[in-house]
């Protein structure tokens, strides 16, 4: 059967069962956009900016942990991309870019709305094609599936010549890839896993560190089973968020630098850390030299690069979580983690999350969001909100928190929620975002209203750039350089665009307005004028060492 | 300390700036890097020096291996292996010292490979230490120009890298 490329590109994504692109076409992709429009298999979402189609397709592949697609022409089309590859490449999700190139004999002579988009993601894809012939289409869209939802996911881009897309070639979907240099390991070494079963069972004071490693594996069941069976801590990253729920008598919610300080305390005085699908991030470490200075450490990962990488391990085991854990729980034996249990205990009653009662807290916010609709997917900005909304968001699934963790993009959220919500239309989605990320993609409005897609944004608006400012307050002598922005009226945004909007002032108006918002089937925006000077605490300064945390009282 | 490794790649269009890059990108230092198609057309082989302590290569090592066009990484280092570089120097020669020049070159089995009335070049193969001696012997008669291939290595005795299943 002879195709062009384009057709051949469609065949292929249908075979990969893709029903969903976000994208936005332009000059060299009208040939695959003329495809597009003649099949159903396939909705192809029109976003309003390429960066929102990439965050869109991350968002939708980590709400359903299918791949996500997005589309966009060459140069500033895909060039828009990048940011959102970036984010997808630091947090490890699946993702398909396609984009489109300029014909093959104007590649390379700076022809219009050319850019070398492999040459500029090189750094920030798990792997890229360029594409040269329309016969290598089936083949390279096999292998980027393939690639981009195995071992550690990430984001791959697929450049695809205009003069490629019609030119006519020999379909057949091959039913395997084969690429020699790619064999992740997902069976954990069973002499490791035998040292580390010795080495917990030995513990006494074990801490259990669970990054998104353990969401993407799908894990959450096998590690409560294992905090369960040797009775230890579970704490989380942003991340990993979910993966045990927050009511869990033993979560202690998240670490690091806006971690709970009991999860801080107990990683310091810790004597075996058990490290699952993380990667020791600095902002999870504080200073790493103090990072649990008297632990061995397990360390859970199905990259290999990662072990060793920021912090020096005893028990690697490379593997698949959930696999390496259903080996490893059979062999645990009793612990003797009762004195530590204790010790924990009295910190998480000694050390809660606390919060002043003076105007409208975000906190407060947070929590009621949390009352009113426990199980909806959070997506977030990136900022202060999005310390908040890890923090007191009463976690319950893996995949219902999506943030950007790695990259820490502001702008992500919003349009991760519209994919989210795509992906998972039954449920209610939640943005939570700041006014200065909210704004930074939120042109997006008319894509959800467009589709009707019915996320709820809840924008935290203290009319500054929050996260920055509270840096400024704390280590610049409240020197507020270009933090503070300019008053917008989100209620007319939402009304221009024909979305809703409701403006909260008082505490008293946070949980009718929470109702009024589900109650609206309409993309809804409440904006919540929060105290415009409130910080994130507690907080461990930036080089300081996990026990050096600081909260309102020594902090502010 | 300096560790030779050996990395079997497909020959592929990008896969030399993928390698390149993750050097430049990760903040490693690549002392030289040589490529070139192996015994099978479809396989190229490099040959990186990079310095670091163990823990460096070790993790240039797992990066190598995460690129998805690179077979196998090993570090020769670990190993007996032969290498070698080949180099070319221009060196100001004239009548009044081109003879003690030539008995260098001699010593050291290096060869000449160009004479003009002010100027030779001389082609020289060796390992590091050997290319070192030269040199420095070379320099007081000045050096104008020198140009190295990078270092190529294989392992000592049969056993080969293996380029995976094919």
């Amino acid at each position: 059967m002879n195709l062009s490329g384009a057709k051949a590109l469609m065949k292929s994504l249908e075979c990969e069962h893709v029903d969903t692109i976000f994208g936005i076409p332009g000059g060299v992709v009208i040939p695959i956009y003329d495809e597009l429009f003649n099949q159903e298999a396939i909705t192809h979402y029109l976003v309003r900016h390429e960066q929102a189609a990439a965050h869109a397709a991350d968002g939708y592949a980590r709400a359903t942990g299918k791949v996500g697609v997005c589309m966009a022409t060459s140069g500033p089309g895909a060039t828009n991309l990048v940011t959102g590859i970036a984010t997808a490449y630091m947090d490890s999700v699946p993702l398909v870019a396609l984009t489109g190139q300029v014909t093959t004999d104007l590649i390379g002579n700076d022809a219009f709305q050319e850019a070398n988009i492999t040459g500029i993601t090189l750094p920030i894809t798990k792997h890229s094609y360029l594409v040269h012939e329309a016969s290598e289409i089936p083949q390279t869209i096999k292998e980027a599936f393939h690639i981009a939802s195995t071992g550690r996911p990430g984001p791959v881009l697929v450049d695809i010549p205009k003069d490629v897309q019609t030119m006519s070639a020999r379909f057949e979907y091959p039913k395997k890839v084969h690429l020699p240099g790619y064999q992740p390991t997902y069976e954990g070494h069973p002499g490791q896993i035998k040292r580390a079963a010795k080495a917990i069972t030995e513990a006494h004071r074990p801490v259990i560190y669970v990054g998104g490693g353990a969401k993407i594996s799908g894990a959450s069941e096998e590690v409560r089973a294992l905090a369960e069976t040797i009775v230890a801590p579970v704490t989380m990253t942003l991340m990993g968020m979910g993966t045990l729920p927050a009511e869990h008598p033993l979560s202690l919610g998240m670490l690091g630098m806006h971690g709970t300080k009991y999860a801080n305390y107990a990683i310091t005085e810790s004597d075996l850390i058990i490290a699952i699908g993380a990667r020791f991030d600095d902002r999870v470490t504080g200073k790493i030299a103090s990072f649990a200075p008297n632990a061995k450490i397990i360390h859970i990962d199905i990259d290999p690069a990662e072990i060793g990488k920021n912090v020096r391990v005893d028990i690697p085991i490379v593997g698949d979580v959930k696999r390496v854990l259903q080996k490893l729980i059979p062999l645990l034996k009793d612990t003797h983690t009762k004195e530590w249990m204790e010790k924990v205990q009295t910190w998480k009653r000694e050390y809660p999350l606390e919060f002043g009662e003076t105007g409208l807290k975000p906190q407060y916010i947070v929590r009621e969001i949390s009352r009113l609709c426990p199980d909806a997917v959070v997506c977030t900005e990136v900022g202060q909100h999005q310390m908040w909304a890890a923090q007191y968001f009463s976690h319950r699934h893996p995949r219902n928190f999506i943030s950007s963790g790695g990259l820490g993009t502001m702008g992500y959220g919003f349009p991760a929620s519209i994919g989210a919500k795509i992906g998972r239309p039954d449920e209610t989605v939640f943005d939570l975002a700041g006014d200065g990320s909210f704004t930074m993609n939120c042109q997006e409005l008319a894509t959800a209203v467009a589709y009707d897609v019915q996320v709820k944004v809840a924008i935290f608006n203290n009319g500054y750039l929050g996260m920055v400012r509270q840096w400024q307050e704390l280590f610049y002598d409240r020197r507020y350089s270009q933090t503070k922005l300019s008053e917008i009226n989100f209620v007319k945004l939402a009304d221009a665009f024909g979305a809703h909007g409701i403006r909260v002032d008082s505490p008293s108006e946070v949980a009718p307005a929470i109702e009024e918002a589900l109650a609206v089937p309409k993309p809804v925006i409440i904006d919540f004028r929060i105290e415009p000077e409130e910080c994130v605490f507690p907080m461990v300064p930036a080089g300081a060492a996990l026990n050096e945390i600081i909260d309102a009282k020594n902090g502010g | 300390m300096k560790h030779t490794v050996s990395v079997l790649v497909q020959n592929k269009p990008g896969v030399l700036a993928r390698t390149a890059g993750l050097f430049s990108r990760r903040g490693y230092n690549i002392e030289s890097l040589t490529v070139g198609v192996t015994e099978n057309e479809a396989i190229s082989r490099m040959t990186i020096v990079v310095a670091g302590d163990d823990t460096v290569v070790e993790q240039v090592t797992k990066q190598l291996n995460k690129l998805i066009e690179v077979i196998k990484v090993s570090d020769l280092t670990k190993e007996s292996y032969v290498d070698r570089e080949l180099v070319l120097i221009k060196v100001t020669a004239d009548s009044s010292n081109r003879a003690e020049i030539m008995q260098i070159v001699n010593i050291f089995r290096a060869r000449i490979v160009d004479v003009a009335p002010k100027s030779l070049i001389i082609e020289v193969t060796g390992d590091e230490g050997k290319l070192d001696a030269l040199i420095s012997m070379l320099k007081q008669f000045g050096i104008k120009e020198i140009v190295r291939t990078g270092t190529l290595a294989l392992g000592r005795g049969p056993k080969v890298i293996q380029s995976g299943k094919d």
